[in-house]
């Protein structure tokens, strides 16, 4: 039997862990963001030493496990006199690790302008900066858009693993709720529904940005 | 030479370790048309890039109007501003609308406000017949069109020299026409220009002096008709003679 009133009970209880979910996702990929929008133009026009630095970054934050990044932050940086909250720690992790993924697609994303537009906007006697600022990023942003969206969606979902050092967020409220009623199917099933509506409703949302962006007759809108 | 717009002294360009461009000298005077041939692969285009510096050269000079522009103290985007250049592929910027893909550099580059930058855009697209099409994005407009539009762009700057790289080779043969009946009216109006091209009787037609290339050198050079009619090179007859061939 279907316990209607467990179900709403626990639902009204997941929300409140559901915000705190938005709130480090959102806060890690707004730090992710700006701290990728710095690195992406250093590490591409950069010289050899700074793109190199970055570079190393970018491979050692993607080639180790998030997991393993939270446990460093939250338990290792205090040997060094570094201390953060689990809050703090996460947030700033998911930033971190997510900085490292934006700029891959950022620098992706550039890689992508044909060297053709370059060419062209120097032929008019643009300076640099007016080529990347007019030419380059426009281009450069809708091609990343769909990339970025997802990332945040992966950055979601990931962020459940910051309950492993205390942060209580949708799926940590989950296990509150499991250890408390042992009702495991039900609870998990509805802390899933709970992610799944969010991230297909972002889906949803970047699908709509990027109609509204593509440019006329350029971008197919189906293949 | 009488009174050089353009002219290169000893010039190399090269990728990596190819030398593309084996010192080159020419010149092109002010009000000439000078026409390049020569087989795919020659260099005709990275000599044509690197006139303006989108290819730095590796050794030699580029003098425009007397001015070393290889120097590093010259502000190569002001020489830019006054010479046009025109892309095989067009290179409109696929998210601007043709007005904008020629009021943007106006405003930018050349400081002049938006209003009046909107009129001589009208007014270059009315130069090339597009006018009507002025609010179209590139992807919405024909292989001929957009290259209409790249040449308007480009006179849009009032340049002094007009560089134009294989400007109908990327066009569809039905739009080649539409494109050179532009160019011969723009050529009548005194500009200076270089073009690289393979359409033999439009270069006839308009050009003052030809230069062939082949395998980074000039070969030979000479009044266009004469060049065609009679080279006197055997590099260059084989090469004309293939061009004959297919066309």
């Amino acid at each position: 039997m279907v316990d209607l009133l467990f179900i709403e009970s626990t639902f009204a209880y997941l929300l409140t862990g559901l915000t705190i979910t938005l709130e480090i996702s959102l806060a890690g990929f707004v730090i992710g963001f700006f701290l990728s929008a710095l690195m992406t133009p250093l590490r591409i026009f950069g010289d050899r030493f700074t793109s190199s630095i970055i570079t190393s970054y970018v491979e050692a934050l993607r080639g180790t496990p998030l997991l393993v990044q939270i446990f460093f932050v939250y338990f290792g940086l205090p040997y060094l006199g570094i201390n953060f909250d689990a809050v703090t720690a996460g947030i700033l992790t998911l930033g971190l690790n997510s900085a490292a993924y934006q700029a891959e697609i950022l620098r992706g994303s550039i890689n992508a302008i044909p060297i053709e537009q370059y060419y062209s906007a120097q032929s008019l006697g643009m300076r640099r900066f007016h080529v990347y600022r007019y030419i380059i990023l426009p281009q450069a942003v809708r091609y990343a858009i769909p990339a970025l969206m997802n990332e945040l969606v992966t950055l979601i979902k990931e962020s459940s693993l910051v309950s492993v050092i205390g942060v209580a967020e949708l799926t940590r409220k989950g296990e509150y709720i499991v250890a408390t009623t042992f009702r495991a199917f039900e609870v998990y099933l509805l802390v899933a529904l709970v992610y799944f509506i969010i991230c297909y409703s972002l889906v949803k949302v970047s699908k709509i940005i990027e109609g509204k962006i593509r440019i006329p007759g350029y971008m197919p809108r189906r293949l | 030479m009488i009174n050089p717009v353009l002219r290169t002294v000893d010039l190399w360009v090269s990728y990596g370790k190819m030398n593309i461009i084996k010192g080159v000298n020419m010149h092109v005077n002010r009000g000439e048309r000078l026409i390049i041939i020569g087989p795919s692969g020659s260099g005709k285009s990275t000599l044509l890039k690197s006139l303006i510096l989108l290819i730095k050269p590796k050794q030699g000079k580029i003098y425009f109007n007397e001015i070393d522009i290889t120097d590093k103290s010259v502000d190569i985007n002001k020489i830019r501003q006054r010479i046009g250049f025109v892309f095989q592929n067009y290179n409109l910027f696929p998210h601007l609308t043709a007005l904008r893909n020629i009021t943007l550099p106006l405003e930018i580059v050349k400081k002049i406000p938006r209003e009046q930058a909107e009129r001589k855009a009208l007014e270059v697209l009315d130069l090339v017949g597009l006018e009507m099409k002025a609010h179209a994005y590139p992807a919405e407009l024909s292989g001929g069109q957009q290259q209409r539009v790249a040449i308007a762009r480009a006179l849009s700057m009032d340049p002094e020299l007009l560089l134009l790289d294989e400007p109908t080779s990327a066009l569809d043969p039905e739009f080649v026409d539409e494109v050179l009946d532009v160019l011969k009216r723009i050529a009548t109006e005194g500009i200076s220009m270089i073009v690289v091209t393979h359409e033999l009787d439009f270069a006839i037609d308009i050009a003052d002096r030809m230069l062939f290339i082949d395998n980074g050198t000039i070969i030979e050079e000479g009044k266009p008709s004469e060049l065609i009619s009679n080279p006197k090179n055997e590099r260059t007859r084989s090469f004309l003679k293939r061009l004959h061939r297919r066309y």
